[in-house]
């Protein structure tokens, strides 16, 4: 017997005036697994995350909790990280922290949770004075404080330095060995190739691609990119006989045998001195699918 | 719900106690509403100067008596005799005069400028006129003026005090947060009247006894009785704060909404000077608002030491309003700007 998606989501519609954020869309989560919503800004990601989380009315269409609509179990049972949080003035991290827990009835032991995001150093701190790093550790230990089923994630680590968002990464992949369902949105395609095991790609409100990321991957590209300086490719590129494309101050081949394109490039008198050859990734997927780089 | 009432509450105020410059300002602003008041009243405790004519009509006839036409004495008609004996009793009105019927002056037996008044009237060469006393202490200015201050106070306290910080927590999203968990509506909303309504009331109580000790205050009733009408006050203003800012998310706005509120209830809940006398469409108006409630229930006790039964009405109002203020502001609350 199948088991039953611990979210499904039926025909999601938001309509602003003049506006159509959430276009129609439908997916179904699976208990325990990382859930990505995958998009540009702007693509009704955070929209339907909102209404998963019900906080946001949907215009039509439902959103089912182990099959029935939301109630108020279901807001006892989810842990909410807004991609945007506010915090009260004036209140320590640890006070920060006992005033969420107690507007819970089902908690998690508040020690362990301290522990889990590495909190136990800025428990004294005023929420004003920490970094980004450490603030979206607290938003992610406020969001874990009632020991939730369900973990929404809104761009956890948009604005992080890389080593912060490395540090959140293994945060999550934390979470994940307790078997929480996780929904992440992101539009970082490293960070859900990294964590997620199921994910969508959103666009103008729909969906244009879900999987896994390795079948989408290796649904929709069987080639891998030679990447050179845009300085050291010295041969004609109409004479080249691969397509090559320029960007960013490099030029990237999409081939499928690599050792023809290498013979290739050698036969023009190309130094490889500074070649990088890599496998496409979600970043790339996303361009093929829309025409457009992910991020603005 | 008691639990996530009490965790709101105790985080609303912390944050109140550290934000110093907050803190200092509202105790700032009662220490220099005691000092402003006793500076302008410090020896100007004289009752003022008024003769009343018990008349029907608006318009004195000066040519009814020669004390009439007397310069610098401010006369002007009453209909009412006992209301008009009353205020001589307490000096705010200085003689009574009927010229029809009894022919008769009141004065205040203790009131020098009652004396005064009287000599005056009898050498204005006038026909002659029967003499009845009255008797009882004055009310000055300051008496009837103070509960007037201190609701002023405790309504601006309890507008802004309450309306900017849920505009504030709205606007950046903390009670967005809120939203994601469990917590009601009419919880947090509770939560933030009852602890400005810990501060208004300090701050009253502080104001009241600061004053005591510059100036002698008029006190004829219950203090008990007192904090009630405050209490009920601040409750009741405090909750048409939140009903004003349910959905308001600009701290511009939310400042026009709550002057509209709030200078109303200054110009019109006789906080510098009585209704009486006034436009009756305004004075229909004054009755809408809270503070002439709090006002009006606050004079009976201090001036007049009326009890319960005597301001029942006020309370019953008061209560009613912060009944439906809270109803209302827990319907029309929203917890995000956009939802």
């Amino acid at each position: 017997m199948t088991q039953l998606p611990i979210l499904d989501v039926r025909d999601l519609q938001k309509r602003y005036p003049g506006v159509v954020a959430v276009d129609g869309v439908s997916f179904s989560i699976a208990e325990g697994t990382c859930f990505g919503l995958l998009g540009p800004n702007g693509a009704g990601k955070t929209t339907t995350v909102e209404i998963m989380e019900g906080i946001t009315e949907a215009t039509a269409g439902e959103v089912r909790y182990r099959g029935a609509p939301h109630d108020r179990r279901f807001r006892e049972e989810i842990g909410i990280q807004f991609q945007t949080t506010a915090l009260q003035d004036f209140l320590t991290v640890k006070e920060t922290l006992e005033l969420f827990h107690r507007l819970y009835e089902h908690t998690a032991n508040l020690n362990e949770i301290v522990e889990v995001c590495a909190l136990e150093e800025l428990l004294t701190r005023d929420n004003r004075k920490l970094s980004g790093g450490q603030r979206q550790r607290l938003l992610l230990a406020l969001a874990l404080l009632n020991d939730p089923k369900v973990l929404f994630l809104d761009e956890p680590t948009t604005g992080l330095d890389p080593q912060s968002r490395r540090n959140f990464w293994q945060l999550v992949e934390r979470i994940k060995q307790q078997k929480k369902t996780i929904v992440l949105t992101t539009h970082y395609m490293e960070e859900a190739y990294r964590l997620c095991d199921e994910i969508i790609i959103m666009d103008h409100g729909k969906i244009i691609a879900e999987g896994s990321p390795a079948e989408l991957l290796a649904e929709h590209f069987d080639e891998t990119i030679l990447q050179l300086p845009v300085e050291d490719f010295t041969a004609p590129v109409d004479r080249f006989p691969f397509t090559v494309l320029q960007g960013n101050g490099c030029v990237e081949i999409s081939i499928r045998d690599v050792d023809e394109a290498i013979k290739q490039l050698q036969q023009h008198g190309i130094s490889l001195q500074r070649l990088e050859i890599r496998p496409r990734t979600l970043d790339d997927l996303f361009l093929e699918l829309t025409g457009k780089e992910l991020r603005p | 719900m008691i639990r996530r009432f009490l965790a709101i509450l105790h985080a609303r105020n912390m944050e109140f106690l550290r934000d110093r410059s907050s803190l200092s300002w509202n105790l700032l602003v009662p220490i220099l509403l005691v000092l402003g008041i006793a500076w302008i009243f410090w020896e100007d405790d004289r009752p003022l100067f008024k003769v009343a004519v018990l008349d029907q009509t608006e318009q004195i006839d000066r040519g009814a008596h020669p004390f009439l036409s007397t310069r610098h004495i401010q006369f002007y008609t009453v209909q009412h005799e006992q209301e008009a004996l009353q205020k001589v009793s307490r000096h705010q009105i200085d003689m009574l005069i009927r010229l029809d019927g009894t022919r008769t002056y009141w004065i205040n037996a203790d009131s020098p400028k009652g004396y005064i008044l009287e000599k005056m009237l009898l050498g204005s060469g006038g026909a002659p006129l029967n003499k009845a006393a009255v008797s009882g202490s004055p009310v000055r200015y300051i008496d009837w003026l103070l509960p007037g201050i201190l609701g002023m106070n405790m309504m601006f306290s309890c507008l802004f005090g309450v309306g900017f910080v849920v505009v504030r927590y709205r606007k950046n999203g903390f009670l967005k947060r809120l939203n994601a968990t469990p917590l009601r509506a009419v919880e947090f909303l509770s939560a933030q009247i009852a602890s400005r309504l810990v501060i208004t009331l300090t701050s009253v109580v502080l104001v009241f006894w600061g004053m005591g000790v510059f100036l002698d205050i008029r006190m004829d009733g219950s203090y008990l009785l007192l904090f009630m009408v405050a209490a009920l006050g601040a409750i009741s203003i405090i909750a048409l704060a939140l009903v004003a800012t349910s959905r308001v998310s600009s701290e511009e706005l939310a400042s026009g909404l709550l002057n509209f509120l709030g200078w109303p209830m200054m110009l019109l809940s006789g906080v510098w000077f009585s209704m009486e006398g006034t436009n009756e469409f305004l004075q229909a108006i004054a009755q809408l608002l809270p503070l002439t409630h709090v006002l009006e229930a606050a004079r009976a006790i201090m001036i007049d030491g009326y009890g319960w039964a005597h301001i029942a009405e006020n309370v019953m109002v008061l209560v009613a309003m912060g009944a439906v203020f809270m109803g209302l502001g827990a319907v029309w609350f929203k917890w995000r700007v956009d939802s």
